[in-house]
């Protein structure tokens, strides 16, 4: 069954239509890679799909149970609150500048919700979030705050702090853009080896070589619409001049 | 009058200053975070009241705000007075001012906050009342203490300012003593009182910043 699937979405600021008419799915294990061009409306899409947006037409449904839809009348719906829990605690996100707490040591970042959202005991998250930490190589990191770490560390913590919810779905907004090559490579490598463990992704990057190497799929948007989607040998094809071009604009 | 005497008035002076303070800090900084979230709501008429509330409490004198508060029910509502109303009175005055200045400090912590901490803590499932006690609300306080300081130092002199409905404070109490017996003493020990009261608020607050730098 598709985790995720997307129905003719749509999304206005005012006047502006920035998503005029979005479908895909992800299935469980797929790692999708949403690419194009700036302003297509990419962060948008992500950010109406984890609910931080209110869409203005069409259907997210998680694991089969709508989260949003059109009633008759071709408003916009979002179900009850106990729908709603179950989808929030399906997927998790992780943002293009972390948005790590402050105030919260590295463990506490990654052990705070477990413990305070999902009522799991303190020794239980405690014991998953040092694994966790471990896992990404930020054993030595635990006690330290959010400001007395590099960027990729940051990233890696963020990863680890929506990992710990054990989502079933993880969204990446461009996690890589605000990070010099060498962090770049360092967070990566983290959501490469979440890919060979058939974590189910869908991440917006414009990291193309990565997209194309790690993807099972990718879409491809341009101004609010999608131009194109499939296995990254399609996408990445003579069939796709538009694709083309905007890949070689940026290896070339 | 004896020195003793003397003495013994300006320490019951002082201990009503203090007890002012203190309990115009105990009602006024809950007080103001309320008005602050009022300020804030996106119902039009709870956010006007909050600010049309701000607004006088702001633009008239907290010495005429005293006045209304105890004068106030026996003119509005032909109430007796009675005399034990006094204190309570300028604890009522105070803390309703001051929590119109908190309201604002609070408010301006508040949006500083960058509303992806907030995002953050939606996508991780927090309530709206977990995202502000456990996110959000530490952040505030570490970015507000500062011009808290500065209130709080305000209204160590401001305590004075009870005189003006005759609660026998510090200040009220040395100007007897000095009318009395035409010294200038009092004047001085009020001062110094009020000095070495605000240095220890002062140095109080530096700790609690230097206590929450440990973070940017």
């Amino acid at each position: 069954m598709d985790l995720l699937e997307i129905n003719h979405l749509k999304k206005n600021f005012g006047d502006l239509e920035v998503l005029k008419d979005i479908s895909f799915r992800v299935e469980k294990g797929e790692v999708v890679s949403i690419i194009g061009p700036s302003g297509s409306g990419k962060s948008t899409l992500l950010r109406c799909a984890t609910m931080l947006e209110r869409i203005d037409g069409g259907e997210i449904i998680y694991n089969g149970e709508k989260a949003a839809f059109c009633n008759e009348d071709g408003k916009v719906v979002y179900a009850d609150k106990k729908t709603m829990r179950s989808v929030k605690d399906s997927f998790g996100l992780v943002f293009q500048n972390f948005n790590l707490f402050p105030h919260m040591s590295v463990l506490q970042n990654v052990c705070d919700a477990p413990v305070h959202v999902q009522k799991r005991s303190k020794s239980e998250a405690e014991e998953t979030g040092r694994a966790l930490l471990k896992r990404l190589g930020l054993s030595d990191r635990a006690d330290a705050y959010p400001d007395q770490l590099s960027g990729g560390q940051k990233q890696r913590v963020s990863i680890a702090r929506a990992l710990a919810m054990n989502p079933h779905i993880l969204f990446f907004d461009e996690p890589t853009s605000s990070l010099d090559p060498e962090l770049t490579a360092e967070v990566l490598k983290v959501i490469r080896s979440l890919a060979e463990e058939h974590m189910t992704m869908v991440i917006v990057t414009h990291e193309m070589q990565f997209a194309k190497q790690v993807s099972d799929k990718i879409v491809f948007m341009e101004n609010g619409f999608i131009l194109a989607q499939g296995t990254p040998d399609r996408v990445f094809s003579e069939e796709n001049p538009r694709v083309m071009a905007f890949v070689g604009k940026l290896t070339g | 009058m004896t020195v003793q005497t003397m003495i013994t008035q300006l320490v019951f002076g002082m201990i009503t200053s203090i007890e002012i303070f203190l309990l115009t800090l105990i009602f006024s900084l809950p007080l103001g975070l309320l008005v602050a979230f009022a300020r804030r709501s996106r119902n039009a008429l709870v956010s006007g009241a909050a600010r049309v509330y701000i607004s006088i409490m702001r633009g008239t004198p907290l010495m005429l705000q005293l006045m209304v508060v105890y004068f106030g029910p026996y003119y509005l509502f032909g109430m007796r007075i009675a005399s034990s109303y006094r204190f309570i009175a300028v604890i009522i005055g105070f803390s309703i001012n001051y929590a119109a200045y908190f309201a604002e400090i609070y408010r301006a912590g508040i949006e500083a906050v960058p509303i992806g901490q907030s995002e953050a803590a939606k996508i991780l499932g927090y309530t709206r009342v977990q995202t502000f006690v456990r996110i959000v609300f530490p952040q505030v306080v570490k970015r507000i203490l500062p011009p808290v300081t500065n209130e709080i130092i305000t209204l160590v002199k401001d305590t004075s300012l009870a005189f003006v409905i005759a609660v026998a404070e510090m200040f009220t109490q040395a100007k007897a003593i000095a009318a009395a017996q035409t010294t200038m003493v009092p004047f001085i020990a009020a001062g110094i009182f009020y000095y070495v009261f605000n240095a220890v608020v002062a140095f109080l607050m530096e700790m609690a910043e230097k206590k929450l730098s440990y973070y940017e």
